[in-house]
């Protein structure tokens, strides 16, 4: 138990560290995207989100950087995983609605 | 006496971490950041085989008071010069009513002599055909009846089979130097509605402040329907490479007047990005909200 305890004392910590060290990416990336750098954006958010895999707003970012891009696969995947880790976000929400209604335009023999 | 002092504490330390937040929040900005992007649209169709876009012309109908053909021609032909990078061919419209008509005309006239000829060969002492063979040929000749004036979708789907002749548009591709041919059909008519309908109303609430309030009301409303079909078809082969239809419509109060031509150019003003992006790459600007 006291191994357990002291285990978990150590690893609070990193784990806190981790998480701050992910939010300090996605702040930075936000200040670099809002200066149209998504390349740096992009990198940013990607280390986020391997620092912080529960991170559903560095998702998010990444999202829309990914659809900036252009990479519209990968945006999907990451909106799809900012949504399932946040379910009630209504911004990332919108903000996959919006990208849904760009995406359907992309479908070859679209019939409506 | 000692849970007063206490509770005054407390109270105080609540305010002063309230203040603490605000400041923080202050100090930190906020959660959201609004973010103009632009996404680019790959095209749906591969042009890179071609240097030169023909806009050939549309089987049209539906309204009298505009030739949706020609005008559908002239807004697509300036379209594609300002936003794509194929070259535009300045070539006469085709009517393809008319092409249609005689196409069906011809064929007709091959099916007369083909039944001619079996008339001749079946007085001849051969054996005789099939007898499934003249009700295909009744069959067959009743489906090429096309209406002249067109009014509705359903007097438009004969004309189909005119974008799968690839021999002519074989030959069309020819005498322009094997270019992306775009045509197809649009249906432009007159439409109108009546029912109830959800509008916003301006009230006076009992302290005299104006509020709107969502009133639902029987309405008669008129307006137009534009169900055009975008047919890509290769030059060099004549076949067709992609199609895609859409469906716009527009309704006003039945009081207002408003000219076809500029509903007509409302409607495919929504459609335009559409058509663009089948052939050329294009940006689409809109925002999204960071997160922190």
């Amino acid at each position: 138990m006291a191994a357990g305890v002291a285990l978990l004392a150590a690893a609070a910590p990193a784990l806190a560290d981790s998480k701050g060290d992910a939010k300090s990416q996605v702040e930075f990336g936000i200040n670099v995207a809002q200066r149209g750098l998504w390349r740096e954006a992009i990198y940013r958010w990607e280390k986020a989100v391997e620092l912080d895999p529960t991170y559903a707003a560095a998702y998010n970012d990444l999202a829309i950087a990914y659809e900036h891009e252009g990479q519209l696969d990968k945006a999907r995947k990451a909106y799809e995983k900012a949504i399932e880790l946040s379910p009630n976000n209504e911004p990332i929400r919108q903000n996959y609605e919006l990208f849904k209604e760009i995406n359907d335009r992309t479908t070859v023999g679209k019939d409506k | 006496m000692i849970g007063r002092p206490l509770a005054k504490t407390s109270r105080l330390a609540l305010a002063a971490g309230a203040a603490l937040v605000a400041a923080i929040a202050l100090a930190c900005g906020p959660d959201t950041y609004e973010i103009p992007i632009e996404t680019p649209i790959q095209p749906k169709l591969d042009v890179s085989a071609f240097q030169r876009v023909l806009v050939a012309g549309f089987v049209a109908g539906g309204n009298e008071d505009i030739d949706a053909n020609q005008e559908t021609v002239r807004l697509l032909r300036s379209q594609l010069r300002t936003k794509s990078s194929l070259r535009v061919i300045d070539a006469d419209i085709l009517p393809l009513v008319e092409v249609a008509q005689d196409q069906t005309a011809g064929s007709a006239a091959a099916t007369d002599e083909a039944a001619g000829t079996h008339d001749r060969a079946a007085a001849a002492p051969k054996p005789a055909p099939p007898a499934s063979a003249g009700s295909a040929a009744d069959k067959s000749a009743q489906g090429l009846a096309l209406a002249k004036n067109i009014k509705d979708e359903k007097d438009l789907e004969p004309y189909e089979r005119l974008f799968a002749n690839t021999a002519y548009w074989k030959r069309i591709g020819e005498e322009f130097q094997n270019p992306l041919i775009v045509t197809g059909t649009v249906l432009f008519a007159n439409r109108s509605t009546s029912g109830i309908v959800q509008r916003d109303q301006e009230v006076m609430d009992p302290y005299g402040r104006r509020r709107v309030v969502p009133v639902r009301t029987y309405m008669e409303r008129k307006g137009f329907l534009l169900r055009p079909k975008f047919v890509f078809i290769d030059g060099r082969t004549g076949a067709t490479m992609y199609s895609e239809s859409y469906r716009e419509e527009v309704l006003y109060n039945a009081q207002q007047n408003t000219p076809a031509l500029s509903s007509y150019f409302e409607l495919m003003d929504r459609l335009v990005p559409n058509f663009l992006s089948a052939l050329s790459s294009q940006k689409i600007k809109g925002t999204r909200v960071l997160l922190k």
